[in-house]
């Protein structure tokens, strides 16, 4: 129960600051737009082909999103310190992490809100309305486990000079799992095919959530030593 | 100031490893140029497997070690393991080079095409991008500490996510089949036997350049050590 | 209240401390005086349990650090000369987020209450980021006693700090002496430092070269012992 209470109040306050400044958040989503109309421009939306790299176009804009909240998430905690104000406090070190990675997962869901109807439009693809309630399934166990193992990983690389140069190198190689279940999981999910033809990538989502969720557990208090 | 001097007994040591290497990887060339017989299908060519295969296990089992190295320097804080891990990595990488080299090679002769993204050798290039990032973590912090502490974590967390990463393009590959399948390699017991040899050969080989490595890096440490003295008094 | 045995902390190859034990009962006020590098940062980081010692335990208020981390941490209040605080919310905001983390009991008023202590009362509703240093600084102050900490940990506080703002931390750090909290404060600064101090160290190379109670020196002799260990120590 105290964990809950700490987690809310390190959300509450990032997202209050956050919304006084908005700075992210706007940046995030004009950048997940720009990435959109460059996907125009490089793919000729009324080609057929554009069906089929549709879920790919729809997971590249999420993650270079993304991208950009992971890398505020510790950095910011740096000014005036507040990192050691937050390594002060009567919690455990995974309550840190886990209310940092709830802030991301709102922010991505945010962005994925503005931009998922706007592919749609922009692209004239129509989502089928019984895939509706699978895409966003999916979508939430993509963003988790991206949310999950990019903020540890941010954790990990804002304490480096050029972090913002290290968190993509160091996190794509290890989220290739989120990405190719995510992906594939929305093609077939968007094409209508059976459940049965996504349910192993539903299966491996959840695997690397999981993990992922339980690894910071053990391995974060490592990252705030100093 | 007193330096130990004990290098003399060290290279003896090394020297054990080192001609159990050269003789069994002379051996295992042997074995395979001279007298294991070529595949019946794919000829010559085939040899290709014996490297190939002995490196994608070094590959791995390198990068076990560094996971091992890693939990253990979290644990007691000891720089010893934390040298270990690093040098383990860079073997790792090399030898992941080296599959990803001999790979293309073999697929070019067999299946006509130099790079089928094919299960295993997918998963070997997304692990090599793994370990070069640990590598690139080394080299962002400076600081010892803090380029132990750091690396170590990540040894950790890019081990565990080696099988689920496997597991994924396994099933990835079932969806989308390959046009030109890998197909069956018949084993004869000389060529298993060489590939026996070949996997002790590179082991030895392994443990040589680890101890190598770990030499080399403690004696730079001992290096910085003196100068951080020299440059204090 | 705080009893250190054995802390030693290297970082790679560097010794930032060697084994310093320390005992400090409750209600103590120490003042620690230090060259820049000699470890008294360190020394007070791992005594708050910022930081972990490579060797050596620390006993806080009879609980082990490793043991019972969270309930030790209730108990510490620290000021720095960084502040810790959110400059886009307001001061009131920041208060309230700290408040909650440390579960202090009908936080509104509380905050009210050492808003007013720190002479903030009329600007809690003003973003950190207007205030001046000095203010700033006063609302650390308002952060760190917050929670009523029976141990307060100071970091070189007086740096950057203006007059009124050095009467109000002299007037909290008083009333902390009243109440018979444990004070632990690093200081360049001998005015202030000596001022309300109990007991005095000197830490030089990540030892502790000087223990004494105050009643045992004046202001001018220890400055001259001060100067005389560091040099003998160099």
């Amino acid at each position: 129960m105290d964990m809950l209470k700490g987690i809310r109040a390190i959300v509450r306050k990032d997202l209050t600051a956050e919304l006084r400044t908005k700075e992210l958040l706007s940046s995030m989503a004009i950048f997940a737009v720009l990435t959109i109309i460059v996907f125009v421009f490089a793919f000729d939306p009324t080609k057929a082909i554009v069906r089929q790299v549709f879920p790919g176009m729809v997971w590249v804009c999420f993650i270079f999103a993304g991208i950009l909240g992971l890398n505020r998430s510790f950095v910011s905690e740096k000014q005036n310190d507040c990192i050691t104000g937050l390594m002060l406090c009567p919690v455990d070190r995974s309550v840190i992490y886990f209310s940092k990675m709830t802030v991301n997962l709102i922010y991505m869901g945010i962005v994925e809100i503005v931009s998922l109807p706007l592919f749609t439009v922009l692209f004239n693809y129509q989502i089928p309305v019984k895939a509706i309630s699978p895409l966003v399934l999916i979508i939430f166990l993509g963003t988790l486990g991206f949310a999950a193992v990019g903020t540890f990983l941010a954790a990990l690389s804002s304490n480096a000079r050029s972090s913002e140069i290290l968190l993509p190198v160091i996190l794509f190689p290890v989220m290739v799992p989120v990405i190719l279940g995510a992906v594939q999981a929305t093609a077939a999910i968007l094409a209508g095919s059976p459940a049965v033809e996504w349910f192993s990538w539903l299966k491996i989502l959840t695997a690397f959530d999981a993990i992922f969720l339980v690894v910071p557990l053990v391995l974060f208090e490592y990252i705030l030593e100093v | 100031m007193t330096v130990q001097n004990n290098i003399p007994a060290k290279w003896k040591y090394h020297n054990v490893l080192a001609w159990a290497t050269f003789v069994t990887t002379a051996v295992a060339v042997y074995l395979v140029f001279m007298w294991v017989p070529n595949e019946r299908i794919q000829g010559p060519v085939s040899k290709i497997i014996y490297f190939h295969v002995s490196s994608a296990w070094l590959a791995f089992f390198s990068f076990f070690v560094v996971m091992v190295g890693s939990i253990a320097y979290l644990k007691t804080r000891n720089l010893k393991w934390d040298i270990i891990s690093y040098v383990s990595a860079e073997i790792g990488v090399l030898f992941t080079t080296i599959v990803l080299v001999t790979g293309p090679i073999w697929g070019r002769a067999s299946w006509n095409a130099w790079w089928t993204w094919d299960s295993r050798l997918t998963t070997t290039l997304i692990l090599w991008f793994i370990y070069i990032a640990y590598l690139i973590i080394r080299s962002s912090f400076p600081e010892e500490e803090k380029k132990a502490r750091f690396s170590a974590i990540f040894g950790i967390v890019g081990f565990v996510d080696v099988p689920i990463v496997w597991m994924s393009i396994r099933w990835w590959r079932t969806i989308h089949p390959t046009i030109v399948t890998s197909g069956g390699f018949a084993m004869d017991p000389s060529m298993v036997l060489t590939l026996m040899v070949s996997l002790a050969a590179f082991t030895l080989m392994y443990f040589y350049l680890l101890q190598k490595g770990i030499f080399v890096e403690k004696i730079s440490s001992e290096v910085a050590l003196l100068k951080q003295r020299l440059t204090e008094n | 209240m705080i009893k250190a045995t054995g802390l030693t902390k290297t970082i790679g190859h560097k010794s930032i401390l060697q084994n310093i034990d320390l005992n400090i009962p409750a209600g103590q006020f120490v003042t620690v005086f230090g060259p820049n590098g000699a470890g008294k940062s360190t020394l007070l980081k791992i005594l708050a349990l910022i930081s972990k010692p490579t060797k050596g335990q620390v006993i806080i208020d009879g609980m082990n650090s490793n043991e019972k981390p969270e309930a030790i941490r209730q108990k510490i209040g620290v000021i720095s000369h960084q502040t810790f605080l959110n400059d886009n919310l307001t001061a009131r905001e920041n208060l309230n987020f700290y408040g909650q983390m440390y579960k202090v009991p009908d936080l509104k008023n509380r905050v009210f209450d050492v808003l007013s202590e720190v002479g903030l009362e009329f600007t809690l509703n003003d973003p950190v980021r207007t205030f001046s240093r000095g203010m700033q600084q006063r609302l650390s102050i308002a952060r760190a006693i917050l929670h009523d900490p029976e141990l307060l940990f100071l970091d070189e506080p007086y740096t950057g700090l203006d007059p009124h703002a050095i009467q109000i931390l002299n007037g909290v750090l008083g009333q902390l002496n009243v109440k018979k909290r444990t004070v632990f404060l690093i200081t360049h600064n001998f005015e202030e430092g000596f001022a309300m101090s109990d007991r005095v160290l000197f830490v030089v190379r990540g030892k502790i070269v000087y223990d004494g109670k105050k009643a045992a020196v004046n202001k001018d002799e220890l400055k001259s012992l001060y100067l005389q260990k560091v040099e003998g120590a160099a």
